[in-house]
């Protein structure tokens, strides 16, 4: 498979949120704002990367009925690790990041790459795929979360847009985040088959 | 590769001994940074709600069986003000907390907002720069509001601080984590039980104000 296409594919055919559908929890609960949409994209990307990277070198000397917990193993240290550094070097991205940084172990698309592309490609493309869905994962967060914000809060990555107070608070409520994920879903697809 | 009992338990085995040191090793190397950072923000958080001041005394108290930090700063040996780190567990979406300072006579010199997982865009604004909240205490002496039993209050309750907009479970919990903090400062001011504070700065002291002010 041609190198460009494996990034492509993640933002676009195999897109982690309106194709795939995985990791639906983060993905409802962290959008209320462009922002932190936008966090749990890139700290998710981050993991992503590296266990894709570690899955795909270890995977040969991994027996097929342990591959699992060996997966959440490296998965989980990953995430301990980039939680450890973080608070360490980075305390202000960690401050508004910090809280989504643990859930990331349960994010089913660390584990969905891990069976369905590191597993089963070399260490190259796997670093490759975990670029291109992590895009794909950030760029639908910071759209839920922009569409969210715009309609629910008046204003966009906490700048107002002097539309007022009196946007309906629903789309930044859980409702509303089940509302814009379904139309955004519709649209996502509707686009991408041209 | 095929599974057998010595490979399973043989790779789990070395995944977790290498997982486990790595996060060990990590762990080695920022356990320092990850102090300084949390010491670098507290005392970023005191200077925003205290005058200038060169050293901070901290002293934990218990009220309503939760516990208070209350720092006295001092600027060459004169206290200049009190901060209390104080918290509520009424928020709407989790534990409220917040660092209030005080001058010694009691007025409020500034409130910074800790931690809130508030409703974003409703209850979140009780962080914001300028706020209902913060207009209705700021520069005041808390015992010159309109206390409710002794305690500050939103107007809906009676009280006369501004309620956030649609936000009204949020700012109740504010204003708690604000009274938790003045019974503490009260009894580390005084040097009294938070209990006789709450009764000597208000004369209608009810029953509630004082059970919640038993130490220890």
């Amino acid at each position: 498979m041609n190198k460009l296409q494996i990034i492509l594919s993640g933002i676009v055919r195999n897109n982690p949120t309106f194709v795939l559908v995985l990791g639906m929890c983060p993905t409802l609960g962290t959008t209320t704002s462009a922002e932190n949409g936008m966090g749990m994209g890139l700290a998710t990307m981050a993991v992503l990367i590296m266990s894709n990277l570690v899955i795909s070198l270890v995977k040969n000397i991994i027996p097929d009925k342990v591959r699992i917990p060996a997966f959440i193993v490296i998965i989980a240290s990953f995430v301990t690790i980039i939680q450890m550094l973080m608070q360490a070097f980075v305390p202000a991205l960690y401050a508004s990041l910090g809280v989504f940084i643990p859930l990331i172990v349960v994010n089913c698309i660390i584990l969905g790459r891990a069976e369905a592309f590191a597993s089963k490609n070399n260490a190259f493309d796997s670093v490759l795929d975990g670029i291109g869905i992590g895009l794909g994962f950030t760029l639908s967060l910071t759209i839920i979360g922009a569409v969210r914000e715009i309609l629910g809060g008046g204003s966009i990555f906490g700048y107002p847009l002097g539309i007022g107070d009196y946007t309906p608070l629903i789309f930044v409520l859980a409702p509303g985040a089940f509302l814009v994920l379904g139309y955004l879903m519709v649209l996502f697809n509707k686009l991408a088959k041209k | 590769m095929k599974s057998s009992l010595l490979n399973m338990t043989a790779v789990l085995f070395g995944i977790t001994l290498v997982a486990s040191a790595g996060v060990g090793v990590v762990n080695m190397i920022t356990v320092e940074p990850i102090a300084a950072a949390e010491a670098a923000a507290k005392t970023e958080a005191l200077n925003k709600v205290l005058p200038a001041f060169d050293a901070t005394v901290s002293e934990v108290v218990t009220v309503d069986e939760m516990p208070v930090t209350v720092y006295t700063a001092t600027q060459s040996g004169q206290t200049v003000g009190y901060a209390v780190e104080t918290l509520s567990k009424q928020g709407f979406g989790g534990p409220v907390s917040l660092m209030v300072g005080f001058t010694p006579a009691g007025g409020v010199v500034n409130v910074n907002v800790l931690k809130q997982t508030e409703t974003p865009g409703l209850g979140t604004k009780m962080a914001d720069e300028d706020n209902s909240l913060i207009r209705s205490i700021k520069g005041q002496q808390l015992a010159q509001k309109k206390l409710v039993d002794g305690k500050l209050a939103v107007t809906k309750d009676g009280g006369d601080v501004d309620a956030l907009t649609a936000a009204t479970i949020s700012s109740r919990a504010y204003v708690d984590a604000i009274n938790r903090a003045w019974m503490a400062f009260r009894s580390v001011s005084t040097g009294e039980e938070p209990a006789d504070a709450a009764s000597g700065a208000t004369q209608v002291a009810e029953p509630e104000a004082q059970e919640g002010g038993q130490n220890e």
